[in-house]
Parts: C-alpha cells; structure tokens; sequence
C-alpha cells in the first residue's frame, strides 16, 4: 500500500476523533515539552550564573568564612553567620602574599536610607578602596572612598547609579547628605551603573568603608567576605595555597581539614557549576524520560482499543487484498504519526514556555540566555519515533494478526 | 465455455480445544467463465466456508481447488492475499464500507493494495459509474442509503476487474426495492462478462443466478441449471 495513502488516512483518523487523538499524544506532549523546556531552563540558569559570576571581574579569589563542604558551597552561601574571618586577616592577605594586586572586605546589609523628603531602600556594601579595581568599575563623578576614610571609619558614601537617581534625580549629589540610621554620611562619589553583578544589584547600593559598616551600623568586628584579584591566571592556583597557608597559621589551624574559611577562585566556581547542571540535566531529563513511557503505555493502550474498534475494517482490508505486513504498517504508521505530531506539539509547547521565561527573566534586568539546544530537538525526535515505533509494534501485530472471517464478522 | 475454477472433493474441518468440527464433506463442481452461480442452502450447510475457500479467505484442509487451471490448494497467507487483491471482489451483507470515507476512497481501497494498480483514479471513476453512483462519488459512506452503500460495495468489488465476484447475502440488509436494484447492477455485470456467486439462503434471492448449486449439511444436495431465471429491469423490486 502507498506509503502516503497511509499518512493520509491515519491524519484522517486523528482528525475525526480530535479529543481522542490530543488525550493519546497528551504523555508525549507532556514529555517532550518538558525536556525541551527543563534543557532549556537549565542552560538559561547556567548563562544566568556564569554570566553573573564573570561579572564579579576577572581572576578573582574568593574568601569566605566557615569550611567548604565536600563537592558544595560554605555554609555561608546559605546565610549562616559565621565570625572567622576579620578585616587583619585581608590586610595580611594583601601585605604578604605575591600576584594580589587587589583586595577588599566585604560587609552588606539592607538599609533605608534618606535625605530631605526621598528614601530608598539600598544594599550597603562595606568595602575597601580597592574595590574599583576588583569589580572593574570606577566613579561616575566624585572619588572613591580612600584608605583615609577607612582608617577614620570615616562617615563618607558612594552612591550606586541608581541610588543616585533615586535619591536625587539627577542633581549633583556630591556633598550632599544622606542617613543610614542614626547617622549622616556626606556623599564624596557616584558609580557607573553596572548592573547585577554576582547577583547583587550594585546599582542600587550605597558603598561605605569596611570599617563604618563593621562599628557603626552592624556593631561587629567581623567581615562578610573578601575578594582578591590576582595579577595574572597563572598565578591563581599558587594564589590559592598561599591564601591557605596564611589563613591557617593566622587562625592556628594545623590539619587543612579543620579550615574555617574556604578560598575559591571564578573559575573554580565556573567549574562546579558546569558539573552540577550536567547532573541536574541528567536528572530532569531522566524523569522527563519516565514521563515520555508513560506517554508510550498510553498510546499503547489507545492503539489496542482502536484495533479492538477496527477489526471489520482490518477484516475488510484483508480480504481486498491486504497482506499482514501492510496491516502492520498500517497500524505503525498511525502510531508513529501520533507520536510524532504529539512529539513536535510537545515542542513547540516546550519552546514557548522557555521563551516566556528567558523574557520575564531578562526584565528584571539579569543575563538569561534563551538557549534551544538542538541536541535536546533531536534527543526527543529520536525518543519519540522509538516510543512510537515500540508501543505501536503490539497492537500493529496484533491488528495484522486477525484472520479475516472472524475479523469481519466482528460485532 | 473456459472453466474458471473447479473443485475436487473438498473437505474442511475445524480443530478447537481437540474438538473437531466438520464442515465440508467432499464438494465437486466446476464453474465456468461469465456464469451466474447461486449457492444455495440454510445457515450452517457450510455454503459460507465454501466461498471462504473459493475466495481465498479460508484454506481447505483437504481435496483440490483449482483456480485459472492453477492449483491453489496450498498458498500462503500472502499468496492468498494477491489472489484476494487481483481475482477475486467480494460483496457483504453488512456492506463493510470504512466509515467516514468517501465513496471515491473506499471504491479505491483495492487498487491500495493492488502491484500494479494502474490509473487508480480512471478506473474509480468507471466502477463508481457503473454501479450509477456518480454524483456521490465525493459523499462520505455514512451519507449514503443503505442501497447506495452496497452499489458502492458493488463499485469496490468491479475496481479491480477481478475474474470473480462473490456477493453473499447482498440484499439481506435493503428493502425489496434497493434490493431490487442490486440485484439488477449483479445480473447486467453478469451479462457483460463477469461470473458471479451468489450465496443466500432465500430460495428468491438463488433464482436470479442463472445456475444454483444447493449445499445441505456439507454436501452438494442438488446442482441445477435455473430455466426461467427472474430477471430484473430498472425500478422492478426484488420479489419475495
């Protein structure tokens, strides 16, 4: 039988019974829309944080206090305050090991801040001098804060672009005065904008020195975090050991396993990131998998219902000449073509839904790349013609396996 | 006339759970070319499995049936589907039309299946035109009377050319008058040149066919030629 006569008629099929036909290729709808949508969600998140994580700057070693897990992040990623690492410890940092041209104690809170009649709510970051240098930026207007200001816990600020405007609309903001609490801070600088960085908006952010933060508006003698640039990747992995080194001694830690800090570098992030999206990939795409058999059972299922439904008409094909292997193909073909239509359905739901939320993650201003992985189109074309081809060979042999006097004698 | 098939001591039996059923005990007759055969006899005489085997939907289990000079008592499933497909129409009682198709597409189902079907549309259109059917040709089955389904079981069975038409019980399921017509599309297909078997249990119904060949408890009871044999013409209906 021609190979069209057969698409022809199995579309005819589905078209007659439409709700039928849409709940049969609704598992495989379900199924590959879903891998579509988990890859592609899971390549957007990982452009998302790479691209937040290179925005911190280049070869840059990360500080942060409490010990790193195995295979995880510190503790401190997950807001557990822990009080290891003081402001001497970055000094030492800074003085004493080679390649750092850079350095800065971080401290951040949440503050409302006011002047005159505005107030906004910001990020205070407590940082040092060098902090320009770490994050690549500089001031718009104004300067920043100096080893003068930290030494002095000096009440001075930097406004963020955006705490900028907010504040003043555009009006020159140097000299001028805003409050963090108790206390009035006079404004010596204004940042270029920069966006999320490290997903923090360092745009709408008041920066003060380390020191202000630490005694006057957090009242602790600890820091958050620090950060380091390094002069040249090369050097990072020496870096690294040399940062260890000193943190134990300064901290008497002898067995490296006991370490209250943890000393990471971008690129070390970059890479522990890589590895746990392929898993996470692997993971949802497996049960995507589960999801796209339970589709094949169902179709299975609906296949054997319409060969029970059509057995006059396989009767009656057989008896103007049909063999069993056109029945068979027959049969195939249909369930193939629900697969495949349910397959390309399930596609272009998947797309869709990535797209809406790449847009809704782009409006808030973060980096989330809309990525279709063609891999992910083929994986599920070929997964979809494999369920189809599968689930469909029972009740196709079935269906050829009539013997035609019984078959149009069915009521 | 050129003998069209002949069968030998045909015997069939059906084996169930060890339970061995009888059917066919020993047929023989030969059917020429152009004939209009009536095989007659009451339900379960075995006149069904007859044209089972003689169609090639069912093989003898033993005896001869010779078809075309050929011997075709042991084909294959596929050797009988080609002989289904090219020689053989068939006609039911109960139409088997595909449901929701068109007139045109379930006249055209054998050519589907057909080695070298030819011009699939040409031919359609003359089936579908001898049966009278042309201004239904793109109506869908279900829109049709029951008459007008069987003249386009009719058209089906013509499609192929085939060298044999077996109609079993055709009007069972119409009304005297479509019937009627039925009967009139069998007999003038008959007198341009095709042979068709005609298999009822209505003594009326056989005494269209030219020739009845009675079966009773699977044997051939009575095998005669019908001298005044009912002839239909247009708008007469079949009487019973």
């Amino acid at each position: 039988m021609l190979i069209t006569d057969t698409i022809k008629m199995s579309l005819k099929n589905l078209r007659v019974n439409k709700m039928r036909s849409f709940l049969t290729m609704l598992g495989i709808i379900i199924g590959i829309s879903s891998v579509i949508l988990i890859t592609s969600l899971v390549a957007g998140a990982e452009s998302l944080i790479v691209n937040q994580i290179q925005g911190i700057g280049s070869n840059i070693i990360g500080v942060l206090p409490g010990a790193s897990e195995e295979d995880g992040p510190p503790a401190a990623v997950f807001g557990v305050v822990i009080t290891t690492l003081k402001e001497a410890d970055v000094q030492a940092i800074k003085d004493q090991i080679p390649h750092i041209s850079a350095g800065s104690a971080y401290l951040t809170s949440t503050e409302i801040i006011t002047t005159g009649s505005q107030k906004t709510t910001v990020s205070v970051f407590g940082v040092d001098p060098d902090y320009p240098d770490i994050s690549e930026t500089s001031t718009d207007s104004g300067h920043f804060l100096t080893l003068e200001d930290k030494a002095a816990a000096a009440r001075v600020a930097v406004l963020g672009s955006q705490a900028a405007d907010d504040l003043f609309n555009g009006q020159n903001a140097i000299g001028q005065k805003i409050k963090i609490r108790q206390d009035q801070y006079t404004i010596i600088g204004t940042m270029k904008s920069q966006g999320t960085v490290g997903f923090q908006n360092v745009d709408n952010a008041v920066f003060i020195p380390i020191t202000t933060t630490q005694k006057r508006i957090l009242g602790i003698d600890y820091i958050g975090f620090a950060r380091f640039k390094v002069d040249s990747q090369d050097n990072i992995a020496e870096t690294i050991g040399a940062i260890e080194e000193l943190l134990r001694d300064r901290h008497d830690i002898s067995n490296p396993k006991e370490d209250d800090f943890t000393v990471s570098s971008t690129d070390s992030a970059l890479a522990v990131l890589g590895t746990v999206t392929g898993a996470l990939n692997l993971f949802l795409v497996a049960i995507a998998g589960i999801s796209l058999i339970v589709g094949g059972i169902g179709i299975m299922n609906i296949m054997l219902a319409a060969v029970t439904e059509r057995i006059r008409e396989i009767g009656l094909r057989k008896a103007v000449g049909a063999t069993s292997a056109n029945i068979t193909t027959q049969f195939l073909i249909e369930t193939v073509i629900i697969t495949f239509l349910g397959a390309i359905i399930g596609m272009l739901i998947g797309i869709f839904f990535a797209f809406l939320v790449s847009l809704g993650v782009n409006s808030f201003d973060y980096d989330w790349d809309f990525v279709i992985t063609p891999t992910s189109i083929i994986i599920s074309s070929l997964f979809a013609l494999i369920i189809g081809l599968s689930f469909g060979v029972y009740p196709a042999r079935k269906a050829a396996g009539y013997d035609p006097i019984t078959a149009l004698r069915y009521e | 006339m050129t003998e069209l098939l002949k069968v030998i001591d045909l015997k069939k039996q059906y084996e169930n759970d060890e339970i061995v059923t009888k059917v066919l005990h020993g047929v023989s007759f030969n059917i020429d070319e152009g004939e209009f055969v009536a095989i007659m006899g009451p339900s379960g005489s075995g006149k069904s499995t007859l044209m089972h085997i003689m169609g090639f939907l069912d093989k003898l289990t033993t005896g001869k049936y010779i078809f075309k000079g050929v011997d075709t008592s042991n084909l294959s499933d596929d050797q009988m589907a080609e002989y289904r497909n090219f020689d053989i129409g068939f006609v039911f009682q109960s139409f088997n039309l595909l449901p929701r198709t068109s007139v045109f597409d379930n006249v055209k189902l054998p050519l589907s299946y057909a080695q070298n079907p030819g011009d699939i549309t040409a031919k359609v259109k003359q089936a579908i035109a001898a049966v009278g059917l042309n201004h239904r040709i793109n109506n869908l089955s279900n829109q049709l009377s029951g008459g007008e389904k069987q003249r386009v079981a009719i058209a089906r069975a013509l499609v192929n050319d085939p060298a044999l038409i077996f109609a079993d019980e055709p009007t069972g399921n119409l009304d005297s008058k479509t019937g009627g017509q039925v009967m009139r599309i069998l007999q003038t297909l008959n007198k341009r040149g095709k042979t068709i078997i005609l298999v009822t249990h209505e003594k009326y119904t056989a005494e269209h066919a030219h020739r009845i060949i009675k079966i009773k408890d699977g044997l051939v009871e009575e095998d005669l030629q019908v001298a005044n044999h009912i002839e239909i013409k247009d708008g007469d209906e079949l009487i019973k």
